[in-house]
């Protein structure tokens, strides 16, 4: 233990203020992958519950293949692939930043469209028919009453996933994003102090998601209509 | 004079169910209309035909002579578009048997939202009226409740209320007092009852004999889809010519 603390004395002003940067990009993939994953998960679950079957089959079958692989293994595929196989094309936009995000935005997609239609799902069809009877429009009740009951349902499940995706940035070092992890894992082997670094990662991580889960439980308590 | 609901050879069937075979019906401003019948009748079908939550197989709506979810294109029937079908609706309230009461909203704002997002009240207009239609069915002091906080018979009557802000020509209901426990019936009924007494046009769907006895100014009897017997209460309840309204009237007596 002491020894432990000797070893951060010695190295926590070059290593805190290094990490913390790239904390920073850790948040960024966090950020884009999240609203990538909304925006995919929106389109799935509208193609999901289209009841236009061959769309249908689609939604399912990218929702199926989505989750069904290791978050690491699709994001090498859809990093290294699609380079290789479209070589005509100018890729030097396409970094690991890029590929990062595309890849956490699609497998959270594929999650959030499932969490989605459980909220559509979840609504009782006498909802609709109410707010059609009053003479709401289909798009007045989804509006005014399907989609405020819907949001409430989906917000817990979606923040989750939002806390969770915050830490699974960290398999983006595997295709070389430079994130927290990554840096951990350099400085670690630089300076021969894995235990130490990888030991202030985990803290950094648990700084960033802690607060979140705070702030969920307290806006999950707020919208539990009356209670 | 033109009869302010006339519906006219309805028919509605699911494949090759038939649940409706060709029901006509018209019913007078300011008159009281309930509908008995067995279980799997198609009364509730019928009530839901006439604001077009189901879409008639065949037959029309009409209500003050105007046709509801159709028009006429060089004298073909078609379906109207979801806004003008959401107009006609707005002539005609519907009260559920299980209440539908908004639950992500206020006892005022169930209200109020189809006042101010239907008739483009403003939101004071629309609470002015929300209040006096919640006086009017006892819950003036339960405003700022939640539905889910409420008994059944206190949803149902927030449900009538809130359709009674939108001021609709007529008032369909759907076994509003099914879902009730018992002793939460009355409640319900005792709002009809007024209703009923203020001159407004109703069409009831129920198992509350008596009480479609006491307010209805007739009876319709329906079996199998069609209608078997009409007439005053006095006439198909104290006197009713056809067996089967014999039948089911014993039934509900051995209760």
């Amino acid at each position: 233990m002491e020894k432990l603390l000797a070893v951060y004395v010695d190295h926590i002003d070059v290593w805190l203020p290094e990490m913390l940067f790239f904390s920073i990009t850790t948040l960024e993939i966090a950020i884009v992958s999240f609203v990538l994953a909304v925006a995919i998960g929106l389109v799935l679950v509208m193609l999901r519950v289209s009841k236009i079957s061959p769309l249908v089959t689609l939604a399912i079958l990218i929702i199926e293949v989505a989750r069904g692989l290791p978050i690491v293994v699709l994001l090498y595929i859809v990093y290294f692939v699609p380079p290789q196989l479209v070589s005509g094309w100018n890729w030097s936009w396409y970094n690991a930043f890029v590929g990062a995000v595309l890849g956490l935005g699609i497998h959270g997609g594929a999650i959030l469209a499932e969490v989605f239609r459980a909220g559509i799902e979840a609504l009782h069809k006498g909802q609709r028919e109410a707010a059609l009877s009053l003479g709401m429009t289909p798009a007045k009740s989804m509006r005014y009453i399907l989609v405020p009951q819907a949001a409430r349902i989906v917000l817990p499940p979606v923040a989750n996933y939002g806390i969770g995706l915050l830490k699974e940035t960290s398999l983006c070092s595997l295709i070389g994003v430079n994130e927290l992890m990554n840096d951990a894992k350099s400085i670690a082997f630089a300076d021969y102090e894995p235990m130490a670094v990888f030991l202030l990662a985990a803290a950094i991580y648990f700084a960033m998601s802690y607060p979140l889960a705070l702030i969920l439980r307290h806006v999950e308590k707020r919208l539990n209509f009356s209670r | 004079m033109e009869p302010l609901l006339k519906v006219d050879d309805l028919h509605k069937a699911y494949g090759a169910l038939k649940i409706l075979n060709g029901v006509s019906v018209n019913v007078k401003r300011g008159e009281k209309v309930s509908i008995i019948g067995p279980s799997g009748s198609g009364k509730t079908t019928f009530l839901r035909c006439i604001n077009f939550l189901e879409k008639p197989t065949s037959g029309h709506i009409f209500v003050e002579g105007k046709l509801i979810g159709e028009k006429t294109v060089s004298g073909k029937f078609v379906h109207v578009s979801d806004t003008e079908l959401a107009k006609d609706r707005q002539e005609i309230g519907f009260v559920f048997q299980r209440f539908n009461l908004f639950p992500h909203l206020s006892v005022l704002g169930n209200v109020t939202i189809a006042q101010t997002k239907v008739l483009g009240l403003s939101q004071r207009d629309a609470e002015a009226r929300g209040r006096q239609m919640l006086e009017k069915v006892g819950l003036g002091h339960k405003v700022d409740e939640y539905p889910e906080r409420l008994s059944g018979g206190q949803q149902q009557r927030v449900a009538i209320a809130r359709v009674l802000a939108m001021q609709p020509k007529l008032i369909l209901f759907d076994e509003a007092t099914s879902a009730l426990d018992p002793e939460l019936i009355g409640e319900v009924l005792r709002v009809m009852r007024q209703l009923a007494e203020e001159g407004r046009t109703m069409v009831i769907v129920t198992h509350e004999i008596q009480f479609a006895a006491e307010i209805s100014d007739r009876i319709i009897f329906m079996d199998h889809g069609a209608v078997v017997e009409e007439g005053s209460p006095a006439k198909v309840l104290k006197d009713p010519q056809h067996p089967r309204t014999r039948e089911f009237l014993k039934r509900i007596e051995q209760r």
